[in-house]
């Protein structure tokens, strides 16, 4: 029933995570509405949406840990369905999480999973303090987990799921609610995994995460991706963002937005408080910036500073979905698939 | 040679194929690797095991000394040396507790997510905590003995059947602990387990564990003589030998006429129903 040896040419080239038309519901909430995926092996994938898009739903179920209800997915060349178990032995998993346990020490931590793992009592015992050494832990090896910090948590966390060297790493949402510092420490750490061949899927509700991270974005909005490429592709497929700061914050906001409406053929954000007009142009549109101050000038509006530029990731999300991620005030919270699933 | 990865692309461990001797040599590693994690956890906070001791060594107090000086038995006999093999059963049957806890914990932190993406077996994950406890609670129930031997308490029948009266102790916590990890499992969250904890006392108060149940009134009377409990209290009664004589004229039902073949019938036709609800439970989590 299980492949004797696995085949890894079969995940050089090809992709090493497969997901199509995965649908899954939980009650009378649809968490995943026809999502694909494919990420070729030894790349990061970056998963990027706000809460409730149907992130998580999608990982628990290439993890083996959920049954989607319809459609199929492969990773590391097996079904996440008929062979679950030949794929939770090329797989590492950390959830939302630190499930690491707390009254023990963190070297007792790693010990236990590479026993799960069968490397034997003295194969664990050597993996432990390998990867203790190589990501810094080694100090605090020997104290309870319990008097770790949330940083520290996390990284024993994502250590643990590297215990068996897996070809294919799931991190949901790795970065969560730590300080910056404790971000670099667990982007320094996938980094150095993906240059050792792992592939790596990542979601993250972090644009500046996807665009450092990730070889290829996939937006999930909806229980579905509704776009992917590269962070490149996707911003330059979405335009020009055309950014005006006004020197005072009055009426003159409501005219520069008109203004921005009329030559981009997107729709302007306006921030008050900021005193700033953002607009993204309609795709296949160009915008002079001498004719943009002109006419600024021309309705009397003083601006302070007039930018055209890349669009950032937010730009992205707000064309594709008109919502930022980084604002939930703006998500329709009466709308049953915003509600998180697990 | 890089530690993580000894060749490019990525060779991950991969285990032999699994063959049926296989399996079964792996569950035990499992069960064992998971049983480890729980004796290394008290033996960082030893003070766990004694703080199991509380609440049955608070009962004694209670009893024992307060309600016990004004409880007359109805049939006669000594209350304290009665109540004793009550207190061993409260030990047995709080193991629900930290079943219940624990695996509600482990729900609610995603150990049990993690442990569920690893390639183990199902029921040793599980089986394993509660060899864990059992080791454990040897250790409490061999505490709780010394304390009533302090106390004056004797086995009246000799060693062979106080080892078997503390075997069919450990027999009906291990039950308790398969009941506490289904419930653990199904309720999933740390803080409502804690809550929920205070319902397994009344359980061990409509029973024969306190009180003879021939004063009772009669439909009370029948669910406490039907209480799986009071069959493994009066079980270890009979083994300890500090049965009391019954009412005049009451008659016991069949459980407590047969208390330990009732005590195993229980033990078997609770196990029968937890273990596969607690396994599939942990299975399906979240599916």
């Amino acid at each position: 029933m299980s492949l004797p040896h696995h085949d890894t040419s079969r995940d050089g080239p090809g992709p090493a995570i497969e997901a199509e038309g995965l649908h899954k519901r939980f009650g009378r909430t649809e968490a995943l509405r026809g999502l694909d995926l494919s990420v070729p092996a030894g790349t990061v994938c970056g998963v990027l949406g706000p809460n409730g898009a149907g992130k998580t739903t999608a990982v628990r179920i290439l993890a083996t840990l959920s049954d989607p209800d319809s459609g199929r997915a492969r990773v590391a060349g097996f079904d996440v369905v008929r062979q679950a178990e030949q794929v939770r032995h090329s797989i590492g998993f950390a959830g939302q999480h630190a499930a690491v346990e707390e009254g023990i020490t963190g070297r007792d931590n790693l010990h236990l999973v590479g026993r799960l793992h069968k490397l034997g009592a003295r194969g664990a015992r050597r993996r432990a303090e390998e990867l203790l050494e190589r990501f810094g832990l080694d100090e605090a090896a020997d104290r309870l987990v319990r008097t770790y910090s949330g940083g520290m948590r996390r990284r024993l966390d994502l250590i643990a799921s590297l215990v068996t060297r897996p070809a294919v790493l799931f991190l949901d949402e790795p970065t969560t609610g730590l300080d910056p510092r404790s971000r670099n420490e667990i982007w320094a750490i996938v980094r150095e995994l993906v240059a050792d061949g792992t592939t790596v899927l990542l979601t993250t509700q972090y644009l500046d995460e996807a665009d450092r991270l990730a070889d290829a974005i996939a937006v999930v909005d909806h229980g579905r991706v509704i776009a992917s490429g590269t962070p490149q592709t996707l911003k330059s497929a979405i335009g020009t963002r055309v950014e005006v700061t006004l020197a005072e914050a009055d009426q003159q906001l409501a005219r520069a937005a008109a203004i921005l409406a009329a030559l981009t053929g997107g729709s302007p954000v306006l921030d008050e408080a900021e005193r700033r007009v953002r607009a993204i142009t309609a795709p296949g549109r160009a915008i002079a910036l001498p004719q943009l101050v002109r006419e600024l000038d021309a309705a009397g509006v003083a601006a302070q500073d007039v930018a055209l530029g890349h669009p950032s990731l937010d730009d992205v999300f707000l064309t594709l979905t008109g919502r930022s991620t980084t604002d939930p005030t703006t998500e329709p919270s009466t709308d049953p698939r915003e509600t998180v699933t697990r | 040679m890089s530690v993580l990865t000894p060749s490019a692309p990525s060779v991950p461990h991969r285990p032999a194929p699994a063959t049926p001797r296989r399996r079964a040599g792996n569950a035990v590693s499992d069960a064992w690797t998971l049983t480890l994690r729980i004796l290394l956890y008290y033996r960082h906070s030893p003070g766990l095991v004694a703080a199991s001791l509380i609440a049955p060594l608070a009962m004694l107090l209670v009893f024992g000394y307060i309600f016990g000086s004004a409880i007359k038995l109805p049939g006669g006999g000594s209350y304290r040396d009665y109540l004793m093999p009550g207190m061993f059963i409260l030990v047995a049957v709080n193991g629900i507790m930290p079943s219940m806890n624990g695996a509600a914990r482990d729900v609610g932190r995603g150990v049990t997510d993690r442990l569920r993406s690893m390639p183990i077996s199902r029921s040793a994950a599980l089986f394993g905590q509660t060899l864990a406890d059992l080791a454990v609670s040897t250790v409490v129930l061999a505490m709780m003995a010394g304390v009533g031997l302090a106390l004056g308490w004797r086995a009246q029948h000799g060693v062979a059947h106080a080892v078997t009266a503390f075997a069919l102790l450990l027999l009906f916590r291990f039950v308790a602990n398969w009941i506490g990890i289904y419930l653990g499992l199904l309720i999933g969250r740390e803080d409502m387990a804690g809550q929920l904890s205070v319902l397994v006392f009344p359980l061990s108060m409509v029973t024969n564990v306190f009180v003879t149940t021939g004063g009772m009134p009669g439909w009370l009377r029948l669910v406490a003589n039907w209480n799986p409990i009071s069959a493994v209290a009066a079980a270890a009664r009979e083994l300890f030998g500090n049965t009391v004589p019954a009412m005049p004229g009451e008659v016991l039902p069949l459980p407590l006429r047969h208390p330990i073949a009732a005590t195993l019938v229980w033990c078997a036709v609770l196990l029968t129903v937890f273990v596969p609800l607690a396994v599939r439970k942990f299975t399906t989590h979240g599916r």
